[in-house]
């Protein structure tokens, strides 16, 4: 299929950015989207052009590390990550638009790049435990009660990509926040930290009446 | 505790949900003391009264209603306020807009900002109207009757509270669900539940408020 890409091109945090056009050709649509993109860059790189600058690791939706808004959507039409979305998802003679995570708390380092750190801040906050694990334990170890294991599974299948800043309309990171929260004060591991990891003006049987409501 | 509280983001939230809900409250009771209208200017005067006289004898003459009423300006600020300061923040934490806008929300979550400033005019207005009368043409304390048709024999008077009740409609619409959202009593099963119950309470103030003006209009209520 042949495709027309507008893509945010910033050359640093400092410069200001801009939507450029490629067209690109020949794009299978068994293609990953990042694949497309590789395409591009192959094609910018052989014309002597600067490549678009995008982050990405393991390609198999675990990572977090893969970004962008396409066409206006955190990670595209499809509810999975940027990796994992595939060109099926577009027709022939498509335009699509390509941008960066745009939060003040995720400044552009490069072209759709972006600057994560304030998640790491986050979590140095208290999205831990102190206690040292060592090696993984068996999983019948520490009994968990199945409701408490199901709730904080939930909430650790967060990969902290940063989606939920890009997609909410007030920039912010609550979802990760408390993805990370709930995760932690459920599990008998990182129950003993959960009154400095997070305060609430809740009573803590609130959340179980709440959970056991209808 | 109230460093936690008013300083962040879920906590000016909470401090939005709970004085929306107080007021929501205020606004049920209002609306059905309103329909009283219907039983004749002896029931509605004498309701009227009885809000002055309610909570005697542990209460002095007009003491509930003016705890009522410093409740309700409480609620009024600090909704206002929060609301402000959480515009000012979520303006700040994207300063660069995406290019390509996609318009996801309903008309009711667009216009809680414009619908709120409206409904906090419209109530300087009601009040200087009906309860202190300075902007009424002829007001005539302890005769609320006579003053709410005199209100709602003008055309202004009619197209101002009408405004003002559709946007407390669309207000309370997203409002109410929104603050199901904060206060962590949503989810996803209980969505529908909730939403559904939005819409009811909206639908059932905005009648129960614009029957009265209609009433008058069409000469049900004279």
């Amino acid at each position: 299929m042949k495709l027309t890409l507008r893509v945010w091109r910033q050359q640093n945090p400092e410069t200001p950015g801009a939507m450029a056009t490629y067209e690109v050709d020949n794009i299978s649509a068994d293609m990953s989207f990042l694949e497309m993109l590789d395409t591009l860059n192959e094609e910018l790189t052989l014309a002597g052009d600067e490549p678009v600058a995008f982050d990405h690791d393991c390609r198999e939706g675990i990572c977090g590390a893969c970004s962008l808004v396409i066409n206006g959507d955190a990670h595209g039409p499809e509810r999975t990550t940027t990796c994992q979305l595939h060109m099926r998802s577009f027709a022939d003679g498509d335009t699509i638009d390509i941008e960066p995570w745009r939060a003040s708390a995720f400044p552009v380092i490069k072209d759709l790049v972006v600057d994560r750190s304030s998640f790491d801040r986050i979590i140095q906050s208290g999205g831990y435990i102190s206690a040292p694990t060592g090696t993984a334990p068996d999983a019948h170890a520490t009994p968990v009660p199945k409701p408490d294991a199901d709730f904080a599974f939930e909430h650790a299948e967060c990969i902290g990509c940063g989606a939920c800043v890009a997609a909410c309309p007030n920039g912010s990171a609550m979802l990760f926040t408390s993805a990370k929260v709930n995760h932690l004060n459920v599990l008998p591991q990182g129950a003993p930290e959960r009154e400095t990891r997070s305060w609430t003006w809740w009573p803590r049987w609130t959340r179980r009446a709440l959970a056991a409501a209808p | 505790m109230t460093r936690t509280l008013w300083d962040s983001t879920v906590g000016k939230k909470t401090i939005m949900a709970v004085t929306g809900l107080v007021m929501l409250g205020y606004l049920v009771a209002h609306m059905v003391g309103n329909l009283k209208i219907f039983f004749g200017p002896g029931e509605f005067d004498g309701y009227a009264h009885w809000l002055r006289t309610m909570g005697e004898p542990v209460l002095h003459y007009e003491w509930a209603l003016w705890l009522v009423r410093v409740g309700l300006v409480a609620a009024v600020v600090l909704h206002g306020v929060s609301a402000y300061q959480l515009s000012r923040r979520d303006i700040k934490a994207r300063p660069a807009k995406y290019v390509h806008k996609k318009p996801r929300a309903s008309y009711a979550t667009r216009t809680m900002r414009w619908g709120g400033i409206i409904l906090a005019l419209f109530i300087v207005w009601h009040i200087l109207d009906l309860t202190t009368g300075t902007v009424h043409t002829s007001f005539e304390a302890g005769h609320p009757y006579q003053n709410v048709i005199d209100t709602f024999s003008t055309w202004y008077g009619n197209v101002i509270y009408i405004v003002a009740v559709l946007a407390m409609g669309l207000h309370v619409q997203h409002g109410f669900w929104s603050a199901a959202q904060t206060l962590g009593v949503g989810n996803a099963t209980r969505d529908r539940i909730l939403k559904t119950l939005a819409n009811l309470l909206a639908a059932v103030l905005t009648v129960g408020f614009i029957s009265v003006p209609v009433a008058v209009m069409t000469g049900v209520v004279s």
